[in-house]
């Protein structure tokens, strides 16, 4: 803190004019930026509570420009005066929601699990499977980081038709599972490296086993590592598009499919398409604001060393 | 001893019946032999424990994620090759045939997937604008300011948000032609006919555009961690030695970015080379295929017109380039950052 201070003294004894002119051009530029991030956000959700008139004449501020209107929510069956009669719209958009909570939290949760245990036996094991040496099979995990999703989206739209996996969610939640895991495993190999493996020598020492100190040990202190990469992978898995558009098509569909397939033959209707797009971002948004520290801890995971 | 050998011959008669299962037609889908499959991983498991003791158990943390990758990966791609290699059209009563290199030929003689590769070209150098908008983020961030954790939050944002979704707002309706707060504001800057959609080159534009708002955040968060890491008494040196803020950036600053700021490009890049679900809702690949990346190109081959065998040879065309080219980055990073330090 001390540094800091003195910072500031030392500057504003060189020149208070540009002292002044660099916190203006700081400040500007951060309230640009804020602006270019917020302002989509903010033309999505007034949008929703616009009528065609609203949209077309590119009204902006509510109650200024113009009466904010229930229409697109009420579209989606989920505003005030319609959320207690039946609507088959809210109906499907429910059963989207909820395939898309679950194929993310199943696939999150599954890449979590395989992936830390792979982490954990890569960074305090020595591993050869043939030639094939630790190095060389972390290398194996991560390198399926570059695989386009296209390379493996058709071939597996013909396995799945042959396993009767298509369209269902489990078959999405494999495939999400291997999209992030290669994430996974680097989010958590940079956390267990960081645990002293005294620690675990000691548990042995007292006669636990090695699954014994892996779970009693060393997971409390990589929770929050965990939670970190588990986060990660829900944002991966949440707004996945690719993989659902063409494996899914009836049952298992998710949220972004949704919102994509909602050009009507009539048009577009802007306000139910914006309700429903801030129904869709919603959920991150929130886990965006409440658990920015994890979201942060996993992106930086081994990229300061 | 006794167990032991049971569960290796267990292990064994499972692999027999995995083959079994994948030769005789008996089964309605090929479902079985997935379950054969996770039986198949369990044995191996159990049976590393019991014949290796210590040694197994350590091998069971690898086995499930190594199992569970090389089937999920492995064998896809192989199928991958094979369906490359024919004329597999979904929508066509007379089921695939084997036709050789006819797809290979076709592909390199399709101006749509030159189109799409050299698209490819000018969106991974497009990341170049993206890193120095990050880079600046990321040292207004770290600057003496107040309410950071709200900046950062914000800045933060454009990341979680879903792609899909925001492609559809932004790309749809903020950037519409009639009534789009973007288009408005751009005739207001004195733009005539602010189409941002139509003209193939401002088409491309735009997409970088949609695609940097989305991906910015994540080079900037990478940087700004590089940033926080650095230790400021050799700032203060620099500050001390009499060099002003431009000279302290260049010559201090950036270079101990500069391995952090070689794994945020290599890994923007990679991402970068993924995408397609932007393009996907905003334009589909429009005005005529001028906005293409390889992934939305592959995907509506395969969406409108059921093309499987040529889709899948662009797709594994598509591989082979990338991993070559990613492989010739990283080596080339690699010297570059030894080189500088």
């Amino acid at each position: 803190m001390s540094v800091q201070t003195t910072e500031y003294v030392a500057s504003e004894i060189r020149s208070p004019a540009s002292f002044l002119a660099s916190r203006v051009f700081i400040y500007g530029a951060l309230a640009f930026w804020a602006f270019i991030c917020l302002f989509p956000i903010y033309w999505t959700i007034t949008t929703s509570f616009k009528t065609a008139v609203d949209v077309t004449q590119g009204h902006l501020i509510p109650f200024v420009d113009f009466q904010p209107d229930w229409k697109g929510w009420r579209s989606l069956g989920l505003s005030p005066d319609s959320i207690f009669q039946t609507s088959t719209v809210r109906e499907e958009f429910l059963k989207r929601f909820m395939n898309s909570v679950i194929t993310s939290v199943g696939a999150s949760s599954l890449a979590i699990v395989i992936g830390s245990l792979a982490a954990y036996g890569l960074t305090r094991y020595r591993y050869h499977f043939a030639w094939f040496k630790n190095e060389d099979i972390s290398f194996f995990f991560l390198s399926q980081l570059i695989l386009p999703p296209v390379v493996l989206a058709l071939p597996f739209l013909v396995l799945y038709r042959e396993v009767g996996l298509l369209d269902t969610r489990i078959g999405l939640i494999l495939l999400y599972t291997l999209m992030v895991l290669p994430i996974v495993i680097w989010i958590m190999r940079d956390q267990f490296n960081s645990i002293p493996v005294e620690l675990e020598e000691a548990a042995l020492v007292d006669g636990l086993s090695i699954w014994g100190a892996f779970f009693r040990i060393v997971m409390p202190i990589a929770l929050p590592g965990m939670v970190a990469a588990f986060i990660l992978a829900m944002v991966l898995c949440w707004n996945e598009y690719f993989f659902a558009a063409l494996l899914t098509s009836t049952d298992a569909k998710t949220i972004p499919v949704m919102v994509a397939s909602q050009t009507g033959s009539q048009g577009i209707n802007w306000w139910s398409m914006a309700a429903l797009a801030t129904a869709a971002i919603a959920p991150l948004a929130v886990i965006g604001i409440a658990l920015e520290r994890y979201l942060i801890m996993g992106m930086t995971a081994g990229a300061v060393k | 001893m006794a167990v032991a050998t049971l569960g290796l011959l267990a292990t064994i008669v499972l692999e027999i019946l995995y083959k079994g299962s994948a030769d005789t037609i008996g089964f309605e889908t090929w479902r079985p032999v997935v379950y054969a499959y996770v039986l198949w991983g369990v044995a191996i498991g159990i049976g590393q424990v019991l014949t290796r003791g210590e040694d197994g158990q350590r091998a069971l943390f690898l086995l499930p994620a190594l199992l569970f990758t090389i089937a999920m990966v492995i064998f896809p791609t192989l199928f991958g090759f094979y369906i490359a290699l024919t004329d597999w059209n979904l929508s066509s009563f007379s089921g695939r045939k084997f036709n050789g290199l006819d797809n290979f030929w076709q592909m390199l003689a399709d101006p749509y997937y030159r189109n799409a590769l050299f698209n490819m070209v000018l969106y991974v150098l497009a990341v170049a604008v993206e890193y120095v908008i990050a880079f600046g983020l990321a040292l207004l961030l770290n600057a003496q300011i107040r309410a950071r954790k709200f900046f950062r939050v914000v800045f933060l944002m454009p990341l979680m948000l879903s792609p899909v979704a925001v492609s559809w707002m932004i790309g749809k309706s903020l950037m519409e032609y009639r009534f789009g707060p973007a288009a408005t504001l751009a005739r207001h800057l004195g733009w005539e006919n602010p189409a941002f959609f139509s003209d193939p080159i401002i088409a491309r534009i735009s997409i970088m555009i949609l695609d940097a708002w989305t991906f910015i955040p994540f080079m900037m968060i990478m940087l700004l961690a590089g940033l926080q890491a650095m230790s400021r008494e050799v700032l203060e040196a620099a500050r001390v030695d009499g060099a002003n803020a431009w000279q302290t950036f260049w010559q201090v600053t950036f270079p101990l970015m500069l391995p952090v700021s070689v794994t945020a490009v290599i890994l923007r890049i990679i991402f970068k080379l993924k995408l397609a679900d932007i393009i996907i809702t905003v334009t589909s690949g429009g005005p005529g295929g001028a906005t293409d990346s390889v992934s939305s190109f592959i995907y509506r081959e395969y969406r409108d017109r059921s093309n499987v065998g040529y889709g899948t040879m662009l797709a594994m065309a598509y591989l082979v380039i990338i991993v070559v080219f990613v492989t010739w980055l990283l080596k080339f990073a690699n010297r570059f950052v030894r080189n500088v330090n």
